[in-house]
């Protein structure tokens, strides 16, 4: 049974869901200057999720993540300023500017990192939830995968393992209906990647992703069914993307308007206040205040991310090897 | 006289000990014990050709078999040794790199740079390797340069039992992903190993055998063909030296140069295919850092461009010979 | 008609299977008297020189410089003027046509190392010859039995001999407990009695002098004479350098310097010795037994046990040997004894003595013992 939220859970919640939004909305803005290197995934629209799953993990449990990996390492509880920093190519950041948006890690906090491969994370979740049932650890695993890497082997041969091997791993897929510029209506063959559970011989639900507390219980449910040595599940989240596949994506494949009605009716910041306000469990003005926070935390990441120095000539050899 | 053992047994012993040792270390791959879920034989193969037999009953849950999935598994074990195990697993033949390469050297390899130096990926993913069974051309290939290419791995070829044992227990021990490479011709090969556990360095070749004439840097198998062509060319007052890197990454470049500064001649042979070889970069460091030394060219002897063939008649005119070792050096000496 | 007598190519160690011929020290025509070096070889792991076994002149060289030569190949013929050339030559033909080089396989591996199992201790060691009264073989610190490659067949002409890997060394169990010279020569008591050798003739070489001293002390009878070669235990100094590098090397290159002080002539530490020793220092558990003695037996640079003032007091024979370019631990150790101890020193020759100058060292021995 999923644990009963407190009102210190609802707020820590809306903070990280609210971080994120920030975080990536800055970053839509700062792309658009030119002075932030690379390319950037965000992940605006589909904080519910990253935020229902991790509220559920301890720091020792482990999770995999994607190239749209941002929301997941807030939520694991990577520190955002580093990231910032990481994003624009500092020696301060996360990564010491080593890695960038895409491959932001942090193993204290049980960050196994974002990919740019797709589905590359499958077989490594597999293998940190190995490493705990073999430790006798009542860890879990979880790998965020989306609609596109649903179509990967590695996915396939990594619920195939878990399965075999009766591991703790939750394989949660983040279906925002695209990949890349490609649909997942054209992309994935069955109806929901959920009922590719079955062919595993593991359970699998689908979730509405806008809304927090689906995502919450669902994912606690599986969570703690792996917990208990119940082996591996499948959760689908249901979701939307904001912003392009990368920033600088015109979306033109999209329906008019398709973003901008999901944004105004479903948002799950939107749902989320407004259903913690109206049951009186939370009062307007106290997520004001996580507002304004969470906008100066912001401001003050990219402010020092401006500043800070960017890795130099001495950098570039270190850190391939332990030892060499 | 030391205790002789075969190359197989060696790895075996290397891979028993290390898993007494550390309670870390797994072995996990398709079969290494054999048997898993079925109603026989549990451990019924120990490998497909008998390494890691006995292991299963010896380490209770550490010796794990895999259903043939090897992005999976070699990706599991990338995983686990992400949060401190030493997961040794193998990859039965190096030519199934095709279906898992990306869990190798986009995770594995990647991790501790991209992660700006703050993971730590003891992985060690052993391998059979090279020609010789008649296993045509999906079951016979090199590929260590396909590995050494890689920033982030560290790769494995040992020559003899001695160093089989030394070289893993280092490679299980190291904290860097390794790649352990075996050529299946010489497991059954016999040698001088001590009983203890022991380690042998990264990075030191060993000079086989010394001589002014002729370097031979060999590789793997390469090294007893070398080995034979130098007892044929010393009849012919020709004195080689042989030097065998065991690891190609990292590269013990200084011996090599050394020794070639000394002879003025390089042979390098190489089982693998030519084009960006160990024999084109060895070749291509002499010629760069000892140039002035140069007496005459230097010579790769190296299989040909083409796929291991499967009819022993071809498969034998593929693998680098002795006699082409012996016509090379003899055209070297002779040379102006 | 005269003998003809051929020289060839020694054996030495179990593993030679071959050598090469660094060059001769006499030349075709020279007057040869028996036990005089005649031509240099080289093994993988040693140079050395073979030396006539009768006198005569040195009628044939039949191999030159750089050639390799299975081992009981005919290197040269030594025979007296009066034989003539065509004899000798017939002499060459029909060794060469009987002659077949022992194969791997084929070989004659003659006596092999044993392991025994002392108070909880595996000890690995070789005994050659039978009979007389018996002899033991010590060797010093970071050695092993193979120290005696070049002594322990010759020694054990007339009586059984007995070479050990002291615990630490070698293969022999690699806990040296606190690493005493008295827990050392304990455990060779403890060894002589399980191997049923009551009383022996000790030859200790360095820190197995040491141990041959100490032996003596505390468990004399057991102990017939002592024979120290360039031995510890007998005054304070000694080349710490060379013992905190032995304990540091971890490489090739570190190592092969500080070896160079173990011999007069260090072109003889050849790149099989370096490799040898690094194989046995990158055994588990070989870095703490050598950390452990070294911080036992040479503290602040300095032998912690003298023993040379008791030598007189033990009432045994004691022939003292050393090199004299001895670089490890100062010749003037032995030239310092008194009394009742035959010092030999040997010239031009370094800490490795024994191998140096193995003819010399293992006539000395003989005659010693009578």
């Amino acid at each position: 049974m999923t644990k009963q939220l407190t009102r210190d859970d609802l707020l820590k919640a809306y903070r990280t869901m609210r971080t994120i939004r920030e975080f990536e909305e800055r970053l839509h803005t700062d792309f658009a200057t030119g002075e932030i290197p690379g390319f950037v995934h965000l992940y605006a629209g589909e904080e519910a999720s990253a935020t229902g799953v991790c509220m559920n993990l301890g720091p020792d449990d482990h999770i995999a993540s994607t190239h749209r990996g941002h929301g997941h390492c807030i939520a694991k509880g990577v520190d955002p300023v580093g990231m910032m920093a990481e994003i624009w190519g500092r020696k301060t950041g996360t990564c010491k500017g080593k890695g960038g948006s895409m491959h932001i890690a942090d193993l204290s906090v049980g960050m196994l990192g974002a990919n740019g491969i797709v589905g590359g994370g499958g077989p490594l979740v597999c293998g940190t939830a190995l490493a705990a049932k073999l430790r006798g650890q009542p860890l879990v695993s979880v790998c965020f995968f989306g609609d596109g890497a649903s179509n990967q082997g590695t996915i396939f041969e990594a619920m195939n393992l878990a399965a075999v091997w009766k591991l703790p791993v939750i394989f949660l897929a983040e279906n925002n209906g695209y990949a890349e510029a490609t649909s997942s209506n054209f992309s994935v063959a069955c109806a929901n990647i959920a009922d590719r559970a079955s062919a595993f011989g593991m359970p699998g639900v689908t979730v509405d992703g806008f809304d927090f507390f689906a995502v919450y219980e669902a994912a606690g449910a599986a969570i703690e069914r792996a917990r208990q040595g119940g082996g591996p599940s499948l959760v689908e989240v249901k979701l939307s993307r904001y912003y392009g596949h990368f920033e600088g994506d015109q979306q033109t494949y999209r329906a008019p308007g398709e973003v901008q009605n999901i944004r105004e009716t479903k948002d799950c910041l939107l749902q989320f206040a407004r259903r913690v306000t109206s049951n009186g469990q939370i009062g307007q003005a106290e997520l004001d205040a996580i507002d304004a926070e969470v906008k100066a935390l912001i401001d003050a990441s990219v402010v020092k991310a401006k500043s800070d120095p960017k890795p130099g000539e001495a950098d570039l050899l270190t850190d391939v090897y332990v030892s060499y | 006289m030391a205790r002789k053992i075969t190359y197989q047994q060696a790895i075996n012993e290397a891979l028993d000990q290390e898993m007494s040792r550390d309670q870390n270390v797994i072995v996990m791959g398709e079969d290494v014990a054999g048997g898993a879920g079925s109603p026989g034989e549990q451990d019924a193969w120990g490998g497909v050709l008998g390494v890691t037999r006995g292991l299963y009953h010896k380490h209770p849950g550490r010796v794990i078999d895999t259903p043939i999935s090897e992005s999976g598994y070699v990706g599991a074990a990338v995983g686990a040794a992400c949060c401190g195990m030493r997961p040794v697993a193998e990859l039965m033949f190096v030519d199934f790199l095709g279906v898992c390469f990306d869990q190798i050297f986009n995770q594995a390899a990647k991790f501790r740079y991209m992660f700006g130096g703050k993971a730590e990926t003891p992985v060690v993913i052993r391998a059979m390797y090279g020609a010789g069974f008649r296993a045509a051309a999906q079951h016979s290939q090199c590929l260590y340069n396909v590995f050494t290419h890689i920033p982030g791995l560290k790769v494995v070829v040992p020559s003899n039992p001695y160093d089989a044992k030394g070289l893993l227990i280092q490679s299980i021990r190291d904290n860097d992903p390794v790649i352990f490479l075996e050529h299946k011709a010489l497991y059954t090969m016999e040698g001088e190993v001590p009983e203890e556990s022991y380690t042998v360095p990264f990075g030191e070749a060993a000079v086989v055998r010394e001589g002014h004439d002729i370097t031979i840097v060999a590789l793997g198998r390469m090294v007893q063909k070398a080995q034979e062509a130098a007892a044929e060319l010393q009849k012919a007052g020709i004195h080689c030296e042989i030097i065998d890197p065991r690891t190609t990454s990292p590269l013990d470049t200084d011996t090599i140069l050394e020794s070639v500064e000394k002879t003025g001649r390089l042979i390098v042979v190489d089982e693998s295919h030519p084009r960006c070889s160990m024999a084109s970069d060895i070749a291509g460091l002499a010629a760069e850092r000892a140039f002035a030394s140069l007496k005459a060219p230097i010579r790769q002897i190296t299989g040909p461009h083409a796929p291991v063939p499967f009819s022993d008649a071809l498969e034998e005119l593929y693998i680098p010979s002795a006699a082409k070792i012996v016509a090379a050096a003899k055209s070297l000496k002779e040379y102006r | 008609m005269s003998a003809i007598y051929p020289i060839t190519m020694p054996k030495w160690g179990l593993s030679m299977q071959e050598g090469k011929v660094n060059g001769w020290l006499k030349q075709v025509g020279d007057t040869i008297e028996a036990g005089q070096e005649i031509v240099e070889v080289e093994s993988e792991k040693i140079a050395g020189a073979v030396e006539a076994v009768a006198p005569g002149l040195l009628r044939r060289q039949l191999a030159s410089e750089e050639d390799v030569l299975p081992v009981g190949g005919l290197l040269g013929v030594i025979a007296d003027a009066s034989v003539a050339d065509g004899d000798i030559d017939a002499f060459v033909t029909e060794f060469q046509s009987n002659f077949t080089p022992a194969g791997e396989d084929e070989e004659d591996q003659g006596p092999t190392p044993q392991k025994i199992e002392v108070k909880g201790r595996k000890l690995r060691y070789l005994k050659r010859g039978e009979g007389g009264e018996p002899m033991v073989l010590i060797h010093g610190f970071g050695g092993d039995l193979n120290n005696w490659l070049f002594n322990h067949e010759a020694l054990a002409a007339d009586r059984a001999v007995y070479a050990l890997d002291l615990p630490g060394h070698g293969e022999s169990s690699k806990d040296v407990g606190e690493g005493s010279l008295e827990a050392l020569a304990d455990t060779v008591a403890d060894f002589m009695a399980a191997v049923g050798v009551d009383g022996a003739h000790l030859v200790g070489h360095s820190m197995g002098g040491a141990v041959a001293l100490m032996l003596a002390r505390r468990h004399p009878a057991r102990v017939r004479s002592l024979s120290l070669i360039c031995s510890a235990g007998l005054g304070e100094e000694i080349n710490s350098a060379y013992i905190d590098g032995f304990v540091a090397a971890g490489n090739r290159n570190a190592l092969k310097p500080v070896l160079a002080d173990l011999f007069a002539d260090s072109s003889l530490v050849t790149r099989q010795l370096v490799d040898d020793l690094l194989k046995y220092k990158r055994l588990e558990g070989v870095g703490q037994a050598l950390s452990t003695l070294s911080g036992k037996l040479f503290v602040n640079g300095r032998q912690s046990s003298v023993l040379a003032q008791g030598l007189g007091a033990l009432g045994k024979p004691v022939l003292v040997i050393w090199g004299e370019e001895d670089r490890i631990i100062p010749v003037a150790h032995a030239r310092a004894l008194s009394g009742g101890v035959q010092v030999e020193v040997l010239g031009n020759r370094g800490h490795m003595v024994q191998m140096e100058a193995a003819n010399d060292v293992n006539r000395v021995i003989a005659r010693f013992l009578g």
